[in-house]
């Protein structure tokens, strides 16, 4: 073997080792790397407890109740819920029925004490009318679902 | 066309300061690198014509 | 290797690759120009309003375009940089080096214009969701390459090391494409992607479109105005560059 191949086998081992090492290091970040956690998740006592961390889900419609400057909702994932009061300004994008990320603590009773929200929105962009039709769409077939 | 007048197009219902803010800031970005790199050109130029006067 | 190769090596010689890249430049730049100038009517003048963000959505026609190029530039120094070590050839080196200021930067307007974005919208300027640490640890890569070559004197050596960096560093560019698949991430997931129908408004996906290829024909002009630098500041000293590079 020539020593210029020598060096190229060599720099391309110490890349491979590389990739796989970061690879590994990568991995486990996947198990950790957790933005939010769904009301499911908290249900199952996946969430850290007496720590700070973030819940994601959508605000359930109907169920936001504004209290002077405290505001008092639910968070859901379609399966369980999960009830958050947050005191100070809301994004411009919260609205019941869309998507939300709270960070703060979790009670003993269940309530989650939000000290920050943010709004979480889809990867959907249309106009105002196309959206308009598209939500009428959608009412008439829950409609024709309905039995 | 989905402006009414000029003020309603700077004031891009009230996220001005945003989207300004990025497209100025692209603009901008997209500005500088070309004249950094013709002045590097330049300055390997002159580099070059000294060489030859030497 | 092939007589063929070889020829087609030295074909790809700094000294003839030079005069080339200086008659791609006007062109690129040409293309650049007119895209932006249609990208940017649609983008500010016909595209309408979006039903969710009002005219804030509108960071989108830069945000997108800066995004996939700091990603996709990354991967073109990737592969440059697989030739050069593969092949030893010296011009593969100073493209890599080449198009790296360039993705930096477009690194740097995706996270700024993210910011711009995300301050109104989600109500934070950043979050450390995955999606948005694995595109900063992509402006870092591209700090620490640059930092590196600029390191390191010897011009073959500073390519080899940079080479090496670059080809580590493209594994993080499925992670931030796949982020908002593989974790919770407060970034959305993608409008466009190969396996779905793009979910927006075809006006909206027509201006983000020629923007992307806009700031490709922008970024393609660049590269190729600084590989010209490059080969001058590192061929100071041969017969060619006396005799051609003076036009």
């Amino acid at each position: 073997m020539k020593p210029r191949h020598k060096k190229l086998l060599l720099i391309v081992g110490g890349v491979a080792v590389l990739g796989i090492a970061a690879g590994l290091v990568l991995n486990a970040f996947r198990s950790n790397l957790v933005f939010f956690y769904t009301p499911t998740q908290i249900a199952q006592g996946e969430a850290p407890k007496d720590k700070a961390f973030r819940i994601g889900g959508l605000v359930k419609t109907g169920s936001l109740k504004r209290d002077g400057l405290t505001v008092h909702f639910i968070v859901t994932d379609t399966r369980k819920d999960t009830t958050v009061s947050y005191t100070g300004i809301l994004p411009d994008l919260f609205k019941e029925g869309r998507g939300v990320v709270a960070e703060g603590k979790l009670g003993n009773d269940g309530q989650f004490t939000a000290s920050q929200v943010l709004a979480k929105h889809d990867e959907n962009y249309m106009p105002p009318e196309a959206k308009a039709a598209l939500d009428q769409a959608q009412r008439q077939t829950a409609r024709t679902l309905q039995p | 066309m989905q402006w009414n007048s000029l003020n309603d197009f700077l004031h891009m219902g009230g996220y001005a300061l945003y989207v300004w803010g990025s497209f100025g800031a692209c603009a901008l970005a997209m500005a500088v690198e070309p004249w950094l790199l013709g002045r590097r050109k330049q300055a390997v130029k002159e580099r070059l014509s000294d060489k030859e006067t030497d | 290797m092939s007589v063929s190769l070889i020829n087609w090596f030295k074909f790809s010689s700094p000294a003839s690759f030079y005069p080339l890249a200086g008659r791609l430049v006007p062109w690129f730049a040409t293309i650049f120009f007119l895209l932006l100038c249609v990208g940017l009517w649609i983008a500010l003048m016909m595209a309408p309003t979006d039903a969710q963000q009002g005219e804030g959505y509108r960071i989108i026609f830069v945000h997108v375009p800066a995004s996939w190029m700091s990603m996709f530039i990354y991967c073109v120094m990737a592969f440059w940089s697989a030739i050069g070590l593969a092949f030893n050839t010296r011009l593969s080196g100073m493209m890599t080096s080449a198009l790296a200021p360039t993705g930096a930067l477009f690194a740097f307007l995706s996270l700024w214009t993210g910011s711009l974005w995300g301050k109104p919208m989600w109500g934070a300027w950043w979050v450390w969701d995955a999606r948005l640490t694995s595109q900063l640890i992509l402006f870092f890569l591209y700090l620490g390459f640059i930092a590196l070559q600029a390191a390191i004197d010897d011009p073959r050596r500073a390519d080899k090391a940079g080479a090496i960096l670059a080809l580590v560093g493209v594994i993080n560019v499925p992670i931030i494409y796949f982020s908002v698949q593989w974790w919770n991430t407060l970034h959305q997931g993608a409008s466009v992607s190969m396996t779905k129908a793009p979910s927006m408004a075809h006006i909206m996906l027509a201006g983000m479109l020629i923007m992307a290829l806009a700031f490709w024909a922008y970024a393609i002009t660049m590269a190729l105005m600084r590989v010209r630098c490059i080969i001058l500041e590192r061929e100071l000293a041969s017969e060619w560059v006396k005799r051609n590079a003076m036009e």
